[in-house]
């Protein structure tokens, strides 16, 4: 430590060379925290411990398929499950039939499920009250401007009303918000309508449900409630497949594509570039200064320590621009999120791309001083000195 | 102040220039490049240009390394971009070649995407009566009514995990309608029997989609009997017999949409006013072409704009590695250029050659990043849950010339940046104090 103003003083003995690498190893890493962002919040979606106390039961023939809706009182029998409810695809789209919104008819139940979210106790009265009450999540009711009485229209490109148009009026009964502040959750972003009404005014549905949601009472017992749900419809027309709503997120991010190789692959072509970059950067560096070494040599430093203190020079290097640029990605992360207008959704720097992000750095840092830091430890006083 | 003003024009002078780079089109930017070769040959300043940037060529190889930092940078931006990019236009190209202008859908009114349409028994009677469509040798209308529907179906990676898979149940006329789906291996399914073909992409994808094996959809078993290719997005569904799919998956009568083959691509206007005109049909008609070109929007608008975020972030990064390159080769050279000076070179030549060398070897960063991407992902095969269809949808990575040309400008635009400042060094280095410069 007492060195460092050594180090500090050899790293800036070049403003301009020092400066424009820094930028360089900034970019780098503003790069790799948006990156990680990404990548992390894929692999962690639907791995919240309700996620893995909730199970989703659907057509075993596939998604699109429905499901009796008299399958709910035989799930709630099932030992082990604490509620159950129920939930339709409704296809809706507000102005303009390609601007979808998602949007299910849902059973009275079905928010309960969710503790992560929440609606005021007199909000939910009133839904429960207006046969065409919506629920509606906040991030969408901020995106259109939509209050809490309004009239809410919409189109749904699956199902016709009784009167055999596709538009549909609700009233907006209720906001969805996160239960905890600063959360973001997938209900924040969908429109729930009573499954009643839904069935009702549709010719097409006759009493059918698109999938059912089961939170068990205890998560290590998920497995065999769900081999249990499945088995009361075993050998009948409309088998069952029931998953934990991890596992179900997880396949359907696996068939949305591999992230996680596409992220890896940019950023091993970054860090290859950063790499080679930052490397003949220290190189010169060292080359310039060999004059200077052999003076630090003579006056009684060791080579062990002048091997330090070129390692250090470079691990300081990256980690300088690194940690700047770390900070830069997670202060534009939100700045981004916010002036899209909820259009992009920039997931914060975590705490595990900010520790990947300074191993990696402090790994750079040694893989490119390494040898400049070897040549500066070799280095033969009289030669150096005498500019051979 | 005067420093200012010099910053300011230098600036303004990037600005029009990338803008210009990005918006003239090639032939422009050709006649510019004879004409600059003709500025080399044929007037003083640029034989001067000419020969000062022999030199600074000519010394290249001393400085391996530090050079290499250009080249290696840039193709690093390069390859990324490219990659990017190749996964829009290939998914792009697969499903717009799905369509063509002189077929059309015809789907439920208001109805997002096939799965969700539903047509009765009448309206599939009626749209094959309308105007404009096709016959076949028999007389009869190439009308395809078609059932769409979604399968689980275990995945090829091991994982034991299911994937969704499209399923369209067809008629006689579906092959009539589309000739470039063909059988590669096995054979057609049999009408009335639970039979299936999948396509290439869809056996790609799924376990157990080989000729002769038998598959279970739900609790029904299916027997794969032949593998067709198509070259666009039908190959990664499975198809069977309309009439079969629709007691399995218990639709009656019904379709999802029915496709026809128009006499030729201007019967459209006429087939559509002829269904919107008929009071018994509430349906909305598209040419494929224009209805799967649709659905590729979306997902290469996306690409794109993360291709060019992520190829942005980069290339200022390799902008700086090679603005630091190019300050420490003009500092190794400055007694060089000095001399030059000296002995009466100008300074436009030495502003241009400096440019020129940084912009060589950006040019070499593009063709060896273009190359990278070209041999690691062109017609590497990728799939996604694609908007519009409910199961994945397998194409491949296209690196088509047009890209190989779009990262090339993205080299030469970073070379032109890297470089200028250091060339504009270079011109105002003061000649004495170089001179005497050790």
């Amino acid at each position: 430590m007492k060195y460092l103003h050594l180090i500090w003083a050899a790293l800036f003995r070049r403003k301009t060379r020092t400066i424009l690498t820094l930028v360089s190893i900034l970019t780098a890493f503003l790069l790799f925290g948006m990156l990680d962002g990404v990548r992390t919040s894929f692999a962690n979606v639907g791995k919240s411990a309700a996620g893995a106390k909730r199970l989703q039961t659907g057509s075993k023939l596939s998604f699109i398929e429905t499901l009796p809706q008299s399958l709910q009182a035989r799930i709630a029998q099932v030992p082990g499950v604490k509620d159950v409810a129920y939930a339709n695809w409704f296809g809706g789209a507000y102005q303009d039939p390609h601007n979808q919104v998602f949007s299910f008819a849902v059973s009275p139940n079905y928010i309960d499920q969710y503790p992560e979210v929440s609606v005021t106790p007199a909000e939910r009265k009133a839904f429960d009250a207006t046969r065409t009450g919506v629920l509606v999540g906040d991030t969408l009711a901020k995106k259109y401007h939509w209050k809490v009485g309004d009239k809410l229209p919409l189109q749904s490109n699956i199902f016709p009303n009784r009167d055999g148009s596709k538009n549909w009026s609700f009233d907006i009964a209720g906001i969805i918000r996160a239960t905890k502040p600063d959360d973001k959750q997938f209900l924040q972003g969908v429109v729930l309508m009573h499954w009643k009404y839904f069935d009702e005014s549709n010719p097409y549905n006759r009493g059918q449900v698109g999938w059912y949601v089961t939170s068990v009472a205890d998560a290590s017992q998920s497995d065999r409630v769900a081999r249990a749900i499945d088995a009361l419809s075993a050998n009948s027309d409309h088998e069952t497949k029931t998953m934990t709503e991890q596992a179900a997120m997880a396949s359907w991010m696996k068939q949305m594509g591999n992230i996680s190789f596409i992220v890896v692959s940019i950023m091993g072509a970054v860090f290859f570039t950063l790499l080679l970059l930052t490397g003949n950067t220290m190189a010169q560096a060292v080359r310039e200064r060999t004059s200077e070494l052999a003076v630090l040599k003579t006056i009684g430093f060791s080579s062990q320590a002048v091997l330090g203190l070129v390692l250090a020079e470079s691990v300081l290097l990256v980690l300088l621009g690194g940690v700047i640029g770390l900070g830069l990605a997670a202060m534009l992360g939100p700045i981004m999120s916010a002036g899209s207008g909820g259009m992009l959704n920039m997931p914060p720097v975590g705490a595990g791309s900010w520790a990947i992000g300074v191993g990696l750095m402090v790994a750079i840092g040694l893989l490119v001083g390494v040898l400049p830091a070897l040549r500066a430890m070799r280095l033969n006083i009289v030669d150096a000195l005498a500019g051979r | 102040m005067k420093t200012f003003l010099r910053g300011l024009t230098l600036a303004i002078v990037v600005l029009l220039s990338i803008v210009a780079w990005t918006v003239l089109p090639w032939p422009v930017l050709l006649v510019m490049a004879v004409l600059f070769f003709l500025w080399t040959r044929f007037t003083r300043i640029g034989r001067q240009a000419g020969s000062a940037t022999g030199v600074g060529i000519s010394t290249l190889p001393q400085r391996v390394g530090s050079s290499s930092v250009v080249v290696v940078g840039i193709a690093g931006v390069v390859a990324v971009l490219v990659s990017l990019l190749a996964m829009g236009v290939g998914y792009r190209e697969t499903l717009s070649k799905s369509g063509s202008a002189d077929t059309a859908i015809v789907m439920r009114g208001g109805s997002a995407s096939e799965v969700s349409s539903v047509l009765d028994h009448a309206s599939v009677t009626a749209i094959a009566e309308a105007p404009g469509i096709a016959r076949d040798a028999a007389g009869k209308p190439i009308a395809s009514p078609e059932l769409v529907v979604a399968a689980n179906l275990p995945l090829k990676d091991g994982s034991g995990d299911d994937g969704s898979v499209q399923v369209r149940g067809v008629g006689d006329e579906a092959w009539t309608l589309r000739p470039d789906v063909k059988i590669v291996a096995g054979r057609k399914f049999k009408p009335g029997l639970r039979e299936l073909v999948a396509g290439k992409g869809a056996q790609r994808q799924f376990a157990g989609l080989e000729p002769g094996h038998e598959i279970k959809l739900g609790s029904q078993t299916w027997t794969v009997v032949g593998i067709f290719d198509s070259g666009n997005a039908l190959g990664s569904e499975l198809w069977g017999d309309a009439d079969i799919i629709a007691s399995a998956y218990r639709r009656g009568s019904s379709r999802t949409s029915v496709f026809v083959r128009l006499t030729d691509a201007r019967a459209f206007d006429a087939f559509k006013a002829a269904l919107a005109g008929d009071p018994r049909l509430q349906v909305d008609v598209d040419t494929t072409l224009h209805y799967f070109s649709k659905q590729s929007e979306g997902f290469t608008k996306v690409i794109s704009i993360i291709g060019m975020i992520v190829g942005g972030i980069m290339g200022i990064g390799a902008i700086f590695g090679a603005l630091n390159t190019m300050f420490a080769a003009v500092a190794a050279r400055a007694r060089e250029i000095a001399t030059l000076r000296a002995i009466g070179f100008r300074g436009p030549p030495v502003v241009v050659a400096v440019m020129l060398e940084t912009m060589l070897l950006a040019a070499l960063g593009g063709l060896l990043g273009g190359l990278i991407a070209w041999a690691l992902f062109n017609g590497y095969s990728a799939s996604t849950l694609a908007q519009g269809t409910v199961g994945s949808l397998n194409f491949e990575l296209r690196v088509t010339p047009a890209l190989l040309w779009t990262g090339l400008k993205w080299a030469l635009a970073i070379g032109f940046i890297g470089g200028l400042f250091p060339a504009v060094r270079a011109a105002r280095l003061p000649v004495t104090t170089a001179l005497r410069e050790s």
